[in-house]
């Protein structure tokens, strides 16, 4: 307890949400009223209606949301297989291995988003990779950017594991893939669906490197929102990024339970 | 079979998917149109303006929403560890989702708000009578900094909210009682606490910062360019691919030198 007084906790809470509210729970009020209206040129928006969720979840709107939940998925499994593999491979490894497989892994969070979009690009469009123009070069970009998120935050995890476990298994006899399969990947069951969660979130919202590659016929939502909002379609962009925000929270939540039930069990 | 053998398959496909990739950037800034190794393209983009104001930009941008950030997250954090008030749990919450939502909204956001037609410009001109507002920051890098600022101070928040909760706070309490007042306790004894969390917090900010494109997209604005922006516009744009490569190579040099910077700085306080 910082302040003690009565009349200085209340000035510090009246601060607090004089800062807090207008800066992060207005805009995300703002997009979700917005979309459920036509016109907004004042205190208030006018105009309610439903129209924009009926054009945000019908035609390209909705080939957009399938794109995205596609892609992410896709990215998420890809990104969980290689970026566990290799923080179970880096757990075994001396320190220096270690320590440069952690730089390596690490390295798509420090290089741009845009960067890995154009390196991707350049490397994909020429021979003997031909990407270019599919929906692979996509999901290949998503991947390497959530691919350090995963591995960081099951290295984390292991660090974390208690060696006694695979001891004894191992003194009973185990295989170190019997122990692997039965014992470390069970236990980091927790820590690597809290992964999926946030490769999954991530490469829901990933807009940078997509702009740079996305084919015609494979435009994730955060391009549908730009190329509404970029024509002046401001409503139907804040319904489509509404839909983007409800299920991004949707799969998070879904992958939560599924996190209590499996640390339950 | 050697352990070091499990980390090959990994590796050499991130080999193939980005570090290849990442080559061919390198090698391409330093091809000139006729096809062979020079500087030319060097040359030719750090002598242009709108490199220069793009990196200038950049980086007092990036600096300034650091700075911003690290001075909100610690306030509003502070709040909500040390003068706790019911709901804060919700609020700390609310911070974790927001994390999980894509930068451009909040750009999209502040144009309903502070867009030229937008809600602050509405009523001042309702209330005035003008025929038109006075919020036109928008499309400047002012617009850029405020939701950069918005965006990424809950980034700060986690860790410093981490550190915090690790504070005996019957430290506090004897700090209180032999007299201290308010602002010296969070100068003396919060904030050596805090200060590995603000610097790890900061650095990862600083990076992030560099590297936003999202919200720079968003804004629309001709006059706020910074590096990913102009990696973009030369590449897809321009169709210039070893200008687009230069300024690629310039980006990542400032990203991953201050990022190596940051894991230094984390695994010294081990935050």
């Amino acid at each position: 307890m910082l302040v003690h007084s009565r009349t200085g906790k209340w000035a510090t809470w009246v601060v607090f949400f004089l800062l807090f509210l207008p800066l992060f729970a207005l805009p995300l009020l703002v997009i979700l009223t917005a979309s459920f209206s036509t016109h907004w040129s004042g205190a208030f928006p006018s105009g309610p209606t439903v129209e924009n969720y009926g054009a945000a979840v019908r035609g390209e709107s909705l080939q957009a949301l399938t794109t995205s939940l596609v892609t992410a998925l896709a990215a998420s499994v890809l990104a969980l297989t290689f970026g566990s593999w290799a923080a179970l491979a880096a757990a075994a490894l001396k320190k220096g291995g270690k320590r440069a497989l952690d730089a390596l892994f690490m390295l798509p969070v420090a290089v741009p988003s845009v960067v890995v979009g154009l390196a991707v690009l350049v490397a994909f469009s020429q021979p003997p990779f031909l990407l270019n123009g599919t929906r692979w070069i996509v999901i290949l970009a998503h991947t390497i950017l959530v691919t350090a998120f995963a591995y960081q935050s099951v290295s984390a995890a292991i660090v974390r594991l208690d060696p006694m476990y695979e001891q004894a298994a191992a003194s009973l006899g185990a295989r170190p893939s019997y122990v692997l399969w039965r014992v470390k990947l069970p236990l980091l069951l927790p820590s690597l669906n809290a992964a999926a969660g946030l490769c999954f979130a991530l490469s829901m919202g990933e807009l940078s490197a997509t702009m740079m590659l996305y084919p015609p016929d494979w435009m994730p939502l955060p391009v549908q929102i730009f190329t509404a909002t970029d024509r002046g379609s401001l409503f139907a962009g804040s319904a489509v990024a509404v839909v983007l925000m409800g299920t991004t929270l949707l799969v998070l939540l879904a992958v939560s339970r599924i996190r209590t039930k499996a640390s339950f069990r | 079979m050697p352990r070091w053998v499990w980390a090959l398959p990994p590796v050499a496909v991130l080999a193939l998917v980005f570090l290849y990739p990442l080559a061919l950037v390198v090698q391409q800034s330093f091809t000139a149109d006729t096809g062979e190794v020079s500087f030319a393209p060097y040359g030719d983009v750090f002598a242009s303006e709108a490199f220069r104001e793009a990196l200038t930009t950049t980086v007092w941008l990036a600096l300034g929403a650091t700075v911003g950030c690290l001075v909100l997250g610690f306030v509003l954090a502070l709040v909500i560890a040390f003068v706790p008030f019911p709901g804060g749990k919700a609020v700390a919450k609310f911070i974790d989702v927001f994390l999980s939502f894509p930068s451009f909204l909040i750009t999209l956001a502040l144009l309903f708000i502070y867009g030229s037609v937008g809600m602050a410009n509405g009523v001042w001109t309702g209330v005035t009578g003008a025929a038109e507002g006075p919020f036109h920051f928008l499309t400047t890098p002012w617009g850029v900094l405020l939701a950069e600022i918005t965006y990424f101070t809950p980034f700060v928040m986690r860790p410093l909210l981490a550190a915090f909760s690790q504070i005996d706070t019957s430290q506090l309490e004897v700090a209180s009682s032999l007299g201290a007042r308010t602002w010296r306790i969070v100068r003396q004894v919060i904030l050596p606490e805090a200060l590995p969390a603000l610097a790890a917090g900061g650095a990862l900010v600083l990076v992030m910062c560099l590297n936003e494109f999202g919200i720079v997209l968003f804004t629309g604005a001709k006059g706020v360019t910074t590096l990913p922006m102009l990696v973009y516009s030369k590449a897809i744009l321009e169709s210039d691919y070893p200008a687009a490569c230069v300024v690629a190579v310039v980006n990542i040099a400032i990203s991953v030198g201050l990022y190596g910077m940051y894991r230094v700085v984390s695994r010294r306080v081990g935050a």
